[in-house]
C-alpha cells in the first residue's frame, strides 16, 4: 500500500487535464497527475505513482548523480579487489 | 459524530477475549507434548529456539478456524492447503488420495491410470489468449501430465445461468473441441445444469479426465532428494496478471496474455529424454511458489531458488509491481515446474527447449537438505529471504 | 524496469558493506531505527541484514499505518460496514485485520458488501455506479497517502456527489518519531527517514531530530541500495560526530515537500486534538480528521459509529514491536498462536508490519543463511 513505483508519462488524456497515461515495464495506466499542477510532468517525464496518484516527479539529474554515486563504489570496490589480488604478501 | 473518547479505561470487545483464549489454547495442547523440554530463562529467548517452536507449530496437525468459507481457502495458498487436509483428507481417507499429487493413480486390473478433476469458475470467461473452455480441457489435460500419464478422455459438467448467452456457449464449446483435438483427447461424457439468474456468473465448468500410464517412474513429490535440480518450463505469471487485467476494474492495459495450453507433449518429449524426472508439476493456483512449498514440505527437504534465474515477462513484473504482488504467487496454465536428479538437469533442460511451449525453459534452484520444510529465495540483490504459502487471496476467481 | 534495476545491483551492495563495515568502531553496538513499515518490508523481502555487520543493529519503527490502528477503531469500521446500503471499500492491507469480531474479509464471508480497491478514485466510481448505495472509503495512511484522499474527497465534492464519504484514519509521523525519541526504553543512535511521507511533508520537519535530540537523519528510498547507502550516509556521520538531516532519495523527495499535496490535505482535513496509537497511547495533533466545510464526506458524522476503546488482547506485543522495543521473535506468541493466517495483532497481518515481514521473509537463522549464500 505505500508502495511507490516509478512510471514513463507517455500522454495526457485529452478532455480530463487531470488525468495522465503512465507506463510501468511496458504496462499502461490512467493515474491522477492533480498533485503535481504546480509543475506538471510532460510525456516522457518520470514520476513516482502511489494508489493511483502521480505524488512527484523523479528528477533524472538526481537520479543520475545517485547511480554515479553509487558506481563510483562498485568502482572503487572493484578496484580494491583488484589490488588486493595482485599484492601478495609472501 | 462519533463520541468524544476520553482516556478511560478501555472495555474488552466481547468476543475478542474469546477467539484470542481460544487460539492460545490450541498453541498450547501442541506445546503440551513438549513438557519436560528445557524452559528458557526469561530474558534470554534466542532466536533459534524460537524458530524451533515456530517450526513445530507450523507442522501440527490442520485445522480450519473459520466457521465459513471465505475467498482465501479457494486461493490456492495456506487456507486451501488447510482445507484439502483438514475437511477432505481427513473425510475422504484412503492411501490413493493421501498423495495429493496433481492426479490420482490407480491400477484396474493390471493397467495404471490417472484420474483427475477440476472444475473453472474463472472470471471474466473470455480472456486473452483464451477461455474457459480451454481453461478446463487444457487444465485437466495437464494434470494427467503431469502424473506421467497419456491423457485419453473426458468428462465435462456444465453448470450454467439462467440468462447466458447460447451464443457464447457455442464459442466455449468450439474452444473446447480445437483444445481437445491438439491435445489428442476427447470428450466422452457430460451433465449439463441450470441454475437461477444470479447463480453460477454466467457457466461453471468441471472437467474430469482419465490417462494411461505407460511406464515406471513413480512421479511425486515426495521423492525430490538433495542435490536434485528444480525447473521451470517458461515464463511465470502470464495467465493469473492476464485474469486480473481482463478483468477491467484496474484501467491497466497491457500486451499479455493467459498461456493456457496442453502441456502432455512437452511432458512426453521430457520423460522420453531422461529417466531421472523425480516429479512433475502443474504450476496454476496459487503459482510456482505454492509448489516449491508442497516439495519441501512433502519431501521433508529444503528448496532453494534464485530470483535472477526465474524467467517473467516484463509486463508481467511491471504488473505485478503496480498490483504489489509477487509473480511467484501469481496462477500459470500451461507452466511445468520439474524436479530432476542432478545429472539429468541438462538433458531434461535440452528437451524442454526442443519444444515449442518450452522454449525459455530454466533451472530455478536445488533441492537442499536443510532447512526441512523452507524454501528460500536468492534475491537479485544477494540476500536471502523464505518464500512462503500465500495467505489471504489478492488474485480471486483466476481460474 | 527504470529507477529500479539499477538500485539493486549486488556488486554495488557489497561494496557498499564494506564500507559500512569499515566505518564501525570496534567494540561499539549501533541501533538505527528505520521508521517506515515500506523500509522494513524491503529490507527483509531483499535480505538486506545479510549485508551488515553483526555491531549494527536496525529496530523497526512505528511507520506502519495499519498496525497502528487501535482494535476499537477496527471495530467502527466493521460497524459502518454492517450499516444497511453501505459499501465499504479497503485497500487490500486492511482485510484481515482483526477486530473484536473478526476482520473485513469474515465479515464479507457473512455477506457484508466489503470491496477491495486499488486508490480511492476506485471508490469514487462505486459510489457513481452505485447511487442507491452509501460508499464509504477506510482512508488510511501516513502523510504519503493522505493527499490522495483529499484529492478525492475535494472530487467528490466537485461533482456533488451525495452517497460517498470517507472514515479517516491518517495519522502523522513526526509525533510517532517524537513518542520514540521521549521513550526511556530506547537508545537510538541514528534514524532512516520514511522516503514517500518525505515526498509530501519535505524534510524540514525532520530537523528537530538532529538539532534538540542530536541524532542523525537520512531520507532514504526504498530500493535495497537506497537502504544502504543510507546506512552508509548515517554510519558516515555518526564517525565524524555530526547529527544533520540527509536526504538520500533526492530523485524523488524536494527539500521542501509537496506544496500542492500539502494544501489539498488542508483545505479539506485538520489535526484531531488526540487520537490513539495502537502501542504508543493517546497522542496530541497526530492525527486528521475531516474538516467541518467537507461534513458531507465524513462518515463519521453521517453515522453513528460505536467509538469504543478496546484494548488490544492481553497475549498481543504489538505495541512493543512497534516502538521497537521487542524484535518480532521475541514476542511470546510470534509464529505459534500469531500466525499470518491466525494474526492476533496488526504487525502480524499488515504486509508493511515487522512481524509479517519477518515471518514470510526472515525465519532463518544466520547460519542457514551463511549456508544458503555458499551455494
Amino acid at each position: 500500500m505505500c508502495l511507490g513505483i516509478p512510471g514513463e508519462v507517455i500522454e495526457f488524456l485529452p478532455d480530463q487535464p487531470d488525468l495522465a497515461r503512465v507506463d510501468v515495464s511496458g504496462v499502461r495506466r490512467v493515474i491522477n497527475i492533480g498533485l503535481l499542477v504546480d509543475d506538471p510532468p510532460r510525456p516522457g517525464e518520470w514520476v513516482l505513482i502511489h494508489v493511483g496518484f502521480a505524488l512527484s516527479k523523479i528528477d533524472e539529474d538526481e537520479a543520475a548523480a545517485a547511480m554515479q554515486f553509487l558506481e563510483g563504489i562498485g568502482q572503487a570496490y572493484e578496484d580494491e579487489l583488484a589490488a588486493l589480488a595482485e599484492s601478495r604478501i609472501e | 459524530m462519533t463520541a468524544d473518547r476520553g482516556a478511560g479505561p478501555a472495555q474488552a470487545g466481547p468476543a475478542q477475549a474469546g477467539w484470542v483464549q481460544e487460539a492460545l489454547r490450541v498453541h498450547d495442547e501442541q506445546e503440551h507434548g513438549r513438557r519436560g523440554s528445557p524452559q528458557p530463562a526469561p530474558g534470554t529467548v534466542r532466536e533459534d529456539l524460537v524458530l524451533e517452536r515456530i517450526d513445530r507449530a507450523r507442522r501440527s496437525r490442520p485445522r480450519i478456524r473459520e466457521e465459513r468459507i471465505t475467498m482465501a481457502h479457494g486461493a490456492g495458498g495456506k487456507a486451501t492447503q488447510t482445507l484439502i487436509e483438514a475437511m477432505f483428507l481427513d473425510g475422504f481417507s484412503n492411501p490413493l488420495l493421501q498423495p495429493l499429487e496433481d492426479a490420482a493413480r490407480l491400477e484396474v486390473s493390471g493397467a495404471r491410470l490417472a484420474l483427475t478433476t477440476d472444475s473453472y469458475v474463472v472470471s471474466p470467461l473470455f480472456f486473452p489468449g483464451g477461455n474457459i473452455g480451454d481453461l478446463a480441457v487444457n487444465g485437466t489435460v495437464n494434470d494427467l501430465s503431469t502424473s506421467g500419464a497419456s491423457p485419453l478422455y473426458l468428462s465435462a459438467g456444465f453448470i450454467l445461468e439462467e440468462g447466458f448467452e447460447v451464443r457464447d456457449l457455442g464459442k466455449i464449446v468450439a474452444s473446447m473441441r480445437e483444445a481437445a483435438d491438439a491435445a489428442g483427447v476427447q470428450v466422452v461424457t457430460g451433465d449439463t445444469k441450470v441454475v437461477e439468474r444470479g447463480k453460477a456468473d454466467g457457466c461453471y465448468i468441471n472437467t474430469a479426465g482419465v490417462g494411461l500410464i505407460s511406464h515406471d517412474l513413480d512421479l511425486g513429490v515426495a521423492s525430490a532428494r538433495p542435490g536434485d535440480a528444480i525447473i521451470v518450463s517458461g515464463p511465470i505469471g502470464d495467465h493469473g496478471i492476464t485474469i486480473m487485467l481482463a478483468r477491467g476494474e484496474l484501467d491497466i492495459e497491457a500486451d499479455v496474455t493467459s498461456d493456457t495450453a496442453p502441456l502432455n507433449g512437452l511432458v512426453a518429449g521430457l520423460l522420453a529424454a531422461t529417466p531421472g524426472v523425480r516429479a512433475l508439476r502443474d504450476a496454476t493456483r496459487g503459482g510456482v511458489a505454492t509448489i516449491l512449498n508442497e516439495i519441501a514440505r512433502s519431501a521433508g527437504v529444503g528448496v532453494l531458488v534464485r530470483e535472477n534465474d526465474i524467467p517473467v515477462r516484463t509486463e508481467v513484473r511491471g504488473a505485478s509491481e503496480l498490483l504489489g504482488i509477487d509473480p511467484m504467487y501469481v496462477a500459470c496454465e500451461g507452466r511445468l515446474v520439474a524436479v530432476t536428479a542432478p545429472e539429468a538437469a541438462g538433458p531434461a533442460l535440452d528437451a524442454l527447449r526442443a519444444h515449442p511451449l518450452g522454449g525459455a525453459a530454466a533451472i530455478i534452484g536445488q533441492v537442499t537438505a536443510d532447512p526441512p520444510g523452507i524454501v528460500q529465495l536468492k534475491t537479485a540483490f544477494g540476500g536471502t529471504r523464505i518464500v512462503d504459502l500465500l495467505v489471504g487471496d489478492p488474485l480471486p476467481r483466476i481460474c | 524496469m527504470r529507477f529500479v534495476d539499477e538500485f539493486r545491483d549486488a556488486d554495488t551492495a557489497h561494496a557498499l558493506s564494506a564500507k559500512i563495515t569499515a566505518l564501525c568502531e570496534p567494540g561499539r553496538q549501533y541501533k538505527l531505527m528505520e521508521v517506515c513499515g515500506g523500509h522494513t518490508h524491503t529490507i527483509y523481502k531483499h535480505g538486506l541484514e545479510d549485508y551488515l555487520p553483526e555491531q549494527i543493529t536496525l529496530v523497526h519503527g512505528p511507520g506502519c499505518p495499519v498496525c497502528v490502528i487501535p482494535m476499537g477503531r477496527v471495530d467502527d469500521a466493521m460497524a459502518l460496514a454492517a450499516e444497511p446500503d453501505v459499501i465499504m471499500t479497503s485497500f487490500g492491507d486492511m482485510m484481515r485485520v482483526p477486530g473484536s469480531n473478526g476482520s473485513f474479509f469474515d465479515a464479507k464471508a457473512r455477506g457484508t458488501d466489503i470491496r477491495m480497491v486499488y486508490s480511492p478514485l476506485d471508490s469514487l466510481k462505486i459510489a457513481r455506479k452505485n447511487p442507491d448505495k452509501r460508499v464509504v472509503f477506510m482512508a488510511i495512511g501516513f502523510e504519503t497517502t493522505a493527499p490522495s484522499t483529499a484529492m478525492t474527497v475535494l472530487r467528490a465534492a466537485a461533482e456533488g456527489l451525495a452517497n460517498f464519504s470517507i472514515f479517516c484514519n491518517h495519522v502523522t509521523i513526526v509525533p510517532a518519531i517524537k513518542a520514540i525519541l521521549d521513550s526511556p526504553d530506547l537508545r537510538l543512535d541514528g534514524f532512516l527517514g520514511p522516503g514517500h511521507v518525505s515526498t509530501v511533508i519535505g524534510c524540514r520537519p525532520y530537523e528537530f531530530i538532529a538539532r534538540d535530540y542530536g541524532k542523525p537523519v537520512v531520507v532514504a528510498g526504498f530500493e535495497p541500495l537506497d537502504i544502504l547507502q543510507s546506512i552508509y550516509m548515517l554510519m558516515l556521520q555518526l564517525s565524524e560526530g555530526r547529527s544533520e538531516v540527509e536526504n538520500q532519495y533526492s530523485r524523488v523527495v524536494p527539500w521542501n515537500g509537496n506544496t500542492v499535496a500539502l494544501r489539498a490535505i488542508g483545505e479539506t482535513m485538520e489535526l484531531r486534538p488526540y487520537f490513539e496509537w495502537r502501542g504508543l497511547g493517546f497522542i496530541s495533533h497526530s492525527a486528521l480528521g475531516v474538516r467541518e466545510q467537507y461534513a458531507a464526506f465524513d462518515a463519521e458524522r453521517l453515522f453513528a459509529v460505536p467509538g469504543v476503546r478496546v484494548a488490544d488482547p492481553k497475549a498481543c506485543q504489538c505495541g512493543e514491536v512497534l516502538k521497537g522495543v521487542l524484535k518480532p521473535w521475541e514476542c511470546k506468541v510470534f509464529g505459534t498462536a500469531c500466525t499470518p493466517e491466525t494474526p492476533i495483532g496488526t504487525c502480524m497481518v499488515s504486509p508493511e508490519g515487522a512481524c509479517a515481514a519477518y515471518y514470510n521473509y526472515g525465519r532463518l537463522t544466520r547460519q542457514r543463511v551463511k549456508e544458503a549464500s555458499q551455494t
